[in-house]
């Protein structure tokens, strides 16, 4: 069966690209863009290392195929920082060594990204509680969601 | 952010003990950064095993015609694609390597040993065709009887993995073959007389289960093989020099035809040190004359690779009413899976190294099962032996009514300690992390309902080794490092810090990269808690090499003795009765003078690391239990340990938060849930449960620093002790919240509220 023909927008750029029917939305990403900043730790939507937005929304890209991308905006981390500039939070998570093999951060980071949006001032609770489905086996999680807290103190100017 | 922290020894540095970002941070957070799977090359293949759906089976044959033939399989290759190794025990740093072994974990011969072990291999130019082309490989079984419990595997009349293996360490040799592998026997003193001499003596049986490292990263190499012989390996691996070596030898190959270059590594917590895919993807892309990539999913790490044993332990100490512990004795049985070589050694060795102990004696046993074979994790064999010990330490200090710490303060190993391995302690922090926990607030913080407090103390060893590190200085002045121990946790960074610090430089002048096999000299692998230790050493050496042609070029140029110029401050100047007499240089001057002064300027070290200094930690843990549900949480958690100095706090930190965090699963969820098929039921991340983030508190850390005299910093290793308390401290903390003690790991819900049923039917339950 010949290949779908999909054109979506990827951070931002319009982007189109062929895929197999079963192709995951993460496959297109890694293989057919050549954007391997999204990782694959599990391919069943346990592990978060393949995090992207959908139209704003916060989803595993393993868990969604390349054809359900057919219209739509996806962010991944290469689109996270804006030109030379790093992203408030990609900034604390250096400052606060809040990575330590760095598999999980583009995940971790998206999410992060995607919580903020939505809630400038999380309780550490909140943050624990959005980040559950990103795993890191490295830190302990304590850097990481110190680094959240403090990106988004700086966000609100606060 | 850079805050300076003060030292140990007092000493102010510039640049060692700062918290500066990371040189290989940026990329990391950008996406940037290649892992092993982020590599493509051009017209590569896809590789992919077929692995055993059996337990335990004889191989009688593998027909691969009907796959062979499948439009786009460019290669196959199975067990006679690998020559047999003769069987013989190869140092290997700190373990031992038997190639006869090697090559069947990486390709069943005679038989098929667990279930997901490779049977064969295929490259093909899509995914979907090599998935067709496994199913068409016909394998034809005769299914055996399988055992993988570890006490099962020991009694006679079990299935027989190695029909061949003989108990070693038994004298005289046993006549028949068992799973048992070997026996080894450490200690010293009088066992009888020392138990003779005890007040109190508590004896307790403990389980634990295979555990994963849980890298979040799965297995993932690029191979490359040209018409001549000529091969290029891309691997995710804590240590390409010994994959080379592996490679090498499985393929029949000469060392210096493979070069292998390390990616960015995904975590492996000693999981990553050995080979997998590796051998297979090298003959595939021989065969098909391609590159073949190759990536393990997430089951097959689980059902393959790793992961640590399971044990049976038995714990016996006797304890005067003093407080002193007067003879202490242990038997361990570790599950090695499918061949031998489980961590029983390092585990009998380290069982009681926090103390000191004048008869003591450690008997452990190296069992094979239909199992993957396991893998090094974090201080292999440290936390299952520990974990037992710590808590039989515990219930001593209750029946004697002496707080814990105290008791472990009259029992701490100290400088002079000769340990129950044999060598005699140089100095060591174990007591400072004591103090410190006793001076902490958490071990004044009062407790909530159905909360409970446990401490546990913590040992591992920490390695040297093999380490070649190449510094040039650039003719700008700036410099190039090269190290070969792959960095999983920043040691890019402290290794950045130690060259700009010995030479007086800005941090930003240096930049390291990681080598491949062919820049460098021999380099162990990043494991044993060595690559800050070891690839900082030799980047002080490299660094002096440095400072030392400098002044020489100075004086030549100068027209001065050698010795008449000294290094300070990141430049040259005449020194002694000769100061003054010349403008100081920069590093930056003597790189512009090195062309007509005699040429490029570079240090290079290649050492073997000596001088490797144990490390010892103290946790305190708080856990509340659901009375109702027997869930544990973890709600304060305390993490104190001896890092000698910490070249960049904020990644010691974060090994100590990792480790504790490892731990807490250890301890609480994970483990291999396996079938009576002898199939395992839970290769994934929703089934094999590690923590997350809502599951975790704030990890506390307090970094003691009693300097390593034998490294030029002060440097122990930091990586693995973590992982050894907090089995215990959370079993001891759940004891003091309920009443009930807890010897079999994990404690997870159902078995917590089975154990407080029975309590409360006996009315021995606190909650």
């Amino acid at each position: 069966m010949a290949k779908h023909h999909i054109e979506a927008t990827v951070n931002g750029d319009p982007v189109e690209f062929l895929c197999e029917t079963e192709d995951t939305l993460l496959d297109v990403l890694r293989d057919q863009l050549g954007l391997t900043g999204t990782k694959e730790g599990c391919a069943t939507g346990d592990c978060g290392a393949c995090s992207v937005t959908v139209d704003g929304r916060l989803v595993c890209s393993c868990l969604m195929l390349g054809v359900e991308a057919r219209g739509k905006s996806i962010g991944t981390i290469e689109g996270v920082a804006r030109g030379e500039e790093l992203h408030p939070l990609q900034r604390k998570f250096l400052d606060h060594a809040a990575l330590q093999c760095g598999v999980c951060t583009p995940g971790f980071l998206v999410a992060a990204k995607a919580l903020l949006e939505r809630s400038p001032d999380p309780t550490e609770t909140e943050v624990r509680y959005w980040l559950a489905g990103n795993l890191c086996r490295c830190t302990g999680y304590d850097k990481i969601v110190r680094a959240v807290l403090d990106a988004a103190a700086e966000m609100r100017g606060a | 952010m850079q805050e300076k922290v003060k030292n140990g020894a007092g000493a102010e540095f510039k640049w060692v003990g700062t918290r500066a970002v990371r040189p290989d941070g940026v990329d990391k957070v950008t996406g940037r950064a290649r892992f092993g799977a982020d590599l493509a090359m051009q017209g590569q293949l896809v590789g992919r095993v077929l692995r055993s759906p059996h337990p335990h089976a004889r191989i009688r044959s593998i027909d691969v015609s009907a796959a062979a033939k499948l439009p786009g399989v460019k290669a196959i290759v199975t067990r006679d694609d690998f020559k047999d190794q003769p069987s013989e025990f190869i140092p290997a740093g700190e373990m031992m390597i038997n190639y006869r072994d090697v090559v069947r974990s990486v390709m069943a011969r005679e038989k098929a040993l667990y279930e997901g072990h490779p049977v064969a291999a295929v490259a093909a130019t899509s995914v979907g065709i090599a998935k067709e082309a496994l199913k068409l490989i016909k394998v034809d079984y005769q299914v055996l009887p399988h055992v993988i419990d570890v006490v099962e595997a020991m009694q006679s009349g079990a299935p027989l993995l190695h029909e061949d293996m003989i108990t070693a360490g038994v004298e005289p040799a046993p006549k028949a073959p068992s799973n048992v592998a070997k026996r080894i026997e450490f200690g010293h003193g009088d066992i009888a007389a020392g138990f003779a001499q005890a007040d109190v003596v508590v004896e307790r049986s403990f389980t634990t289960k295979p555990v994963h490292q849980g890298y979040i990263e799965p297995h993932a190499c690029v191979a490359s093989v040209s018409e001549d012989g000529q091969a290029e390996l891309w691997v995710t691996t804590q240590g390409h020099w010994i994959v080379r070596a592996h490679c090498a030898r499985l393929l029949g190959w000469d060392v210096g035809k493979i070069r292998v270059t390390a990616s960015e590594i995904g975590g492996g917590f000693g999981g990553k040190t050995v080979v997998y895919l590796e051998p297979i993807a090298l003959a595939l892309s021989k065969k098909a004359r391609r590159p073949v990539k190759m990536v393990m999913t997430r089951e097959e790490v689980f059902r393959a690779s790793g992961p640590t044993s399971g044990a049976h332990v038995r714990i016996r100490i006797g304890v005067r009413k003093d407080g002193r512990i007067v003879a202490a004795e242990g038997e361990l049985k570790y599950q090695a899976g499918a061949f031998a070589g489980s961590p029983v050694q390092p585990g009998a060795m380290c069982a009681f190294a926090p103390y000191d102990i004048e008869n003591v004696k450690v008997v452990g046993y190296d069992v094979v099962t239909n199992r993957p074979k396991v893998a090094a994790y974090r201080a292999p064999g440290g936390p299952i032996s520990e974990f037992a010990v710590e808590s039989v330490v515990d219930e001593i200090a209750k029946k004697i009514g002496l707080d814990p710490i105290e008791l472990r303060l009259k029992n701490a190993a100290r400088q002079g300690t000769k340990a129950a391995y044999g060598p005699k302690f140089g100095p060591v922090g174990l007591v400072e992390t004591l103090e410190a926990a006793k001076a902490h607030a958490h071990w004044r913080t009062p407790l909530g309902k159905n909360q409970g407090r446990g401490v546990a103390s913590g040992f591992w060893f920490n390695i040297g080794g093999e380490t070649s590190v190449s510094l040039q200085l650039n003719e700008d002045g700036t410099l190039s490092l090269t190290a070969g121990t792959p960095d999983i946790g920043g040691s890019r960074a402290a290794l950045c810090m130690m060259a700009a610090e010995e030479l007086g430089v800005e941090l930003d002048k240096v930049r390291v990269v990681i080598g491949d096999t062919g820049q460098l000299g021999y380099n162990f692998l990043t494991g044993g808690s060595r690559a800050t230790f070891s690839s900082g050493m030799a980047t002080v050496e490299a660094a002096r090499e440095v400072i030392k042609e400098a002044c020489k070029r100075a004086a030549k140029l100068w027209e001065l003795p050698e010795d008449a110029v000294e290094y300070k401050d990141g430049g040259v100047r005449p020194a002694g009765p000769n100061a003054g007499k010349h403008s100081p240089m920069t590093l930056r001057d003597i790189a512009g003078i090195a062309g007509k002064t005699g040429g490029p300027i570079a240090g290079y070290a290649r050492i073997n690391a000596h001088g490797a200094a144990p490390s010892f930690a103290t946790h305190v843990a708080d856990v509340e239990v659901d009375p109702e549900t027997g869930k544990v949480a973890v709600v304060r958690y305390t993490a104190i340990q001896d890092a000698g100095r910490a070249i960049h706090p904020s990644y010691v930190e974060g090994q100590y938060q990792g480790g504790v965090a490892q731990g807490i699963g250890w301890a609480l969820n994970e483990e291999y849930i396996y079938g009576d098929d002898g199939k395992l039921q839970n290769p994934g991340f929703l089934d094999y449960r590690v923590p997350v983030a809502s599951d975790l508190p704030m990890i506390d850390t307090v970094i003691v620093e009693v300097p390593n005299p034998r490294h030029p910093y002060g440097v122990r290793g930091v990586g693995e002790t973590p992982i050894v308390p907090p089995m215990a401290a959370i079993a001891n903390a759940l004891a003091d919240a309920t009443g009930v003690r807890f010897t079999d790991l994990p404690m997870s819900p159902p078995k917590v509220l089975k154990a407080l049923d029975e309590a409360r039917t006996r009315g021995a339950a606190k909650i």
